[in-house]
């Protein structure tokens, strides 16, 4: 076995370790701790990559000591990997760009505790990506939930506090489906390992036994992870949690907790219960129909809101509702758009969080629209970067955005029927209202200030400047190489099965 | 009908779990009374333990610990189940702690455990 392959047990150790570690060491440290534990994970994984790629195969990693049926177990392929470079890349930026408001808005002894949660956050992710392991899944899903809350609370007012209530009272409705889906997969099939189940699934549905139960089970894990990755009508907790809390919280909340859950869910469905029966199932309808109205409702909601931050945090709702309708097209095709749609939308959405802060912060410490005329003359980097996240989400060629829609695009031309043209038109018209509101967005940054508009006092970031103009390059990047990556998630669902 | 009586006497335990998760899923959901709601969250756990713990167990085996060196496996339940149980225990008790903190937080800012009137303060107030 070669040395690289125990990358991710040893990213999953050292980041559980640093959470404790940072609990004890001055806050500055933590912070910086933080950071540069993302981009070593980001480093390790790259490395993983590489080998993976040489040598064009998935494998398990057994952690303790008990084989297969029994013990618990890592799997490592392309997609995995190339999901886990992106978003410790996102936590890094996330970190490093919040990190001055860290210090300016969190009180003086719970500093620590912000840098443990992100660790924390870094752990569940890339233990959550890796996992092989139903349960194992179910317990990170908990402490990222649990971390998530943390996050948003950090910034003490009375609006974080009501919506981090809000948001556990969610998460908690979901993470009861989520056990009670796989108590009764564990007592359909008898294994909690992915690939175990998959067998028995696949016996159960040869047979023709157990159907409503399988239904019953897909529907559970969806309505829960949907809760917690905000799908629309679950997103009540959503604006004030990312409006209210520090840049790093809710651009970490936005770009990886909700994608993680979407990774795992695609994981359940394609690997653990299989795409076949998946493929037979009416649930992907319904999921379908979800996706569809998020995109509008998300944007309808983006539209009507005059604050920045709660804006960008209706526009995660319909980019949420983007990957279920890929997902719900019940083709591989679809599957694809959506993965790379997740990887997109993460690197574009954190560089909008932080974009964001910094245009209020030069407008009076203000989200309000009629504030932040003429911000993106105060503090160019902001505003060109905002404009840059808001081009690529609309779906500006060549931006990321846009070549997800076409992925998207080309997946519903490939479903046919009436999906074909429900998600055409959704497209075009959620794009449209893209367009109006961040456009309408970009067009206030760059109108001339009030007459009696004076410029507060402000401390310019350079750390924010350099994590802004880090994920916008990443953004473009994940453009221009829009067909390698393409490539690299189509090889690593291939190695899915 | 008698049928019915057999089916519901063989899965008594399962019933009552899905019953019990019904009743700890509506509280949490629809209630108003933050403590309330965290006892919904309680049954609502200790209905999935419920359920988890009467899939593991079968009528006259016992744990499997050896002690008196029957190493068949006939004689012995499923202890994953169980194992499933405590480590879920872990999780909800440290769940239920963040919600109790986060509640004796709210309490302390708007004197009231009415999770509506807070939101309705919260809204009236500035930032």
């Amino acid at each position: 076995m070669a040395f690289v392959q125990n990358v991710p047990f040893l990213c999953i150790m050292v980041s559980m370790v640093s959470a404790v570690i940072s609990s004890m060491v001055p806050a500055r440290i933590a912070r910086w701790w933080t950071v540069f534990l993302s981009a070593l994970v980001a480093a390790l994984n790259v490395w993983l990559l590489t080998f993976l790629l040489q040598t064009n195969e998935s494998y398990t990693y057994m952690m303790g000591h008990f084989p297969a049926p029994w013990g618990n177990e890592l799997r490592v392929g392309i997609l995995e990997a190339l999901m886990t470079i992106v978003f410790s890349i996102t936590i890094l930026a996330s970190a490093l760009g919040g990190m001055d408001k860290q210090q300016s808005q969190i009180s003086r002894p719970k500093q620590n505790l912000f840098s443990v949660m992100l660790d924390l956050i870094l752990a569940g992710m890339i233990s959550m990506l890796y996992t092989n392991d139903l349960f194992t899944g179910y317990v990170f899903i908990e402490i990222m939930t649990l971390a998530s809350c943390v996050l948003i609370m950090a910034r003490q007012n009375g609006r974080t506090m009501v919506s981090a209530t809000r948001y556990m009272i969610m998460s908690l409705l979901g993470s009861g489906l989520i056990t009670i889906a796989i108590t009764i997969t564990y007592s359909l099939t008898g294994h909690l390992l992915m690939e175990n189940i998959h067998e028995s699934m696949a016996a159960l549905h040869a047979s023709g036994e157990y159907e409503v139960p399988i239904t019953v089970v897909v529907g559970l894990f969806f309505v829960g992870i949907g809760i917690k990755s905000a799908l629309f009508p679950f997103h009540t907790w959503l604006a004030d949690a990312y409006s209210y809390s520090t840049p790093s919280a809710s651009s970490i909340l936005s770009s990886v907790v909700s994608k993680t859950y979407i990774f795992l869910l695609i994981k359940i469905l394609y690997r653990t219960i299989g795409f076949e029966i998946i493929q037979e199932n009416r649930v992907l309808q319904i999921m379908f129909v979800f996706g569809i109205v998020a995109m509008m409702a998300g944007s309808i909601d983006a539209i009507g809101s005059n604050d920045l931050r709660r804006m960008c945090a209706f526009s995660s709702v319909a980019q949420i509702g983007y990957i279920y309708a890929g997902m719900g097209l019940k083709l591989e095709a679809g599957f694809v758009a959506a993965l790379y749609h997740m990887l997109v939308h993460s690197l574009a959405k954190s560089s909008m969080f932080i974009a964001a802060s910094a245009l209020s912060d030069v407008s009076g410490d203000s989200k309000r629209f009629s504030d932040l005329r003429g911000a993106g003359y105060r503090h160019k980097m902001a505003g060109v970067c905002f404009s840059v996240s808001a081009m690529s989400i609309v779906g500006i060629p060549p931006l990321g955005g846009f070549i997800s829609k076409l992925y998207f695009g080309q997946a519903a031309f490939a479903y046919g029927g009436a999906h074909q043209w429900i998600m055409l038109l959704a497209l075009a018209v959620s794009s449209l209202l893209n367009v109006l509101y961040f456009m309408r967005t970009v067009i206030t940054l760059y109108r001339p200030p009030r007459s009696d508009f004076q410029l507060p006092e402000h401390r310019p970031s350079r750390r924010a400047d350099i994590a802004m103009c880090m994920m916008t390059a990443a953004n473009l990047l994940a453009g221009f190489l829009a067909q390698p990556i393409v490539d690299l998630i189509s090889r690593g669902l291939a190695m899915f099965v | 009908m008698e049928n019915f009586w057999q089916v519901m006497n063989q899965h008594l335990d399962e019933i009552v779990a899905v019953i019990l998760f019904g009743v700890g899923f509506t509280t949490l959901l629809l209630h108003r009374n933050l403590i309330k709601k965290i006892l919904g969250l309680n049954i609502m756990d200790t209905a999935v333990y419920l359920f988890l713990a009467s899939l593991g167990y079968v009528e006259g085996r016992t744990a499997p610990i050896l002690t008196d060196g029957i190493t068949s496996a006939e004689k012995y339940i499923n202890p994953v189940p169980s194992g499933l149980v405590l480590t879920g225990i872990v999780v909800s008790v440290s769940v239920s702690a963040l919600m109790l903190a986060l509640t004796i937080r709210l309490y302390r800012r708007y004197h009231t455990l009415d999770f509506d009137q807070i939101t309705l303060m919260m809204k009236g107030e500035d930032d």
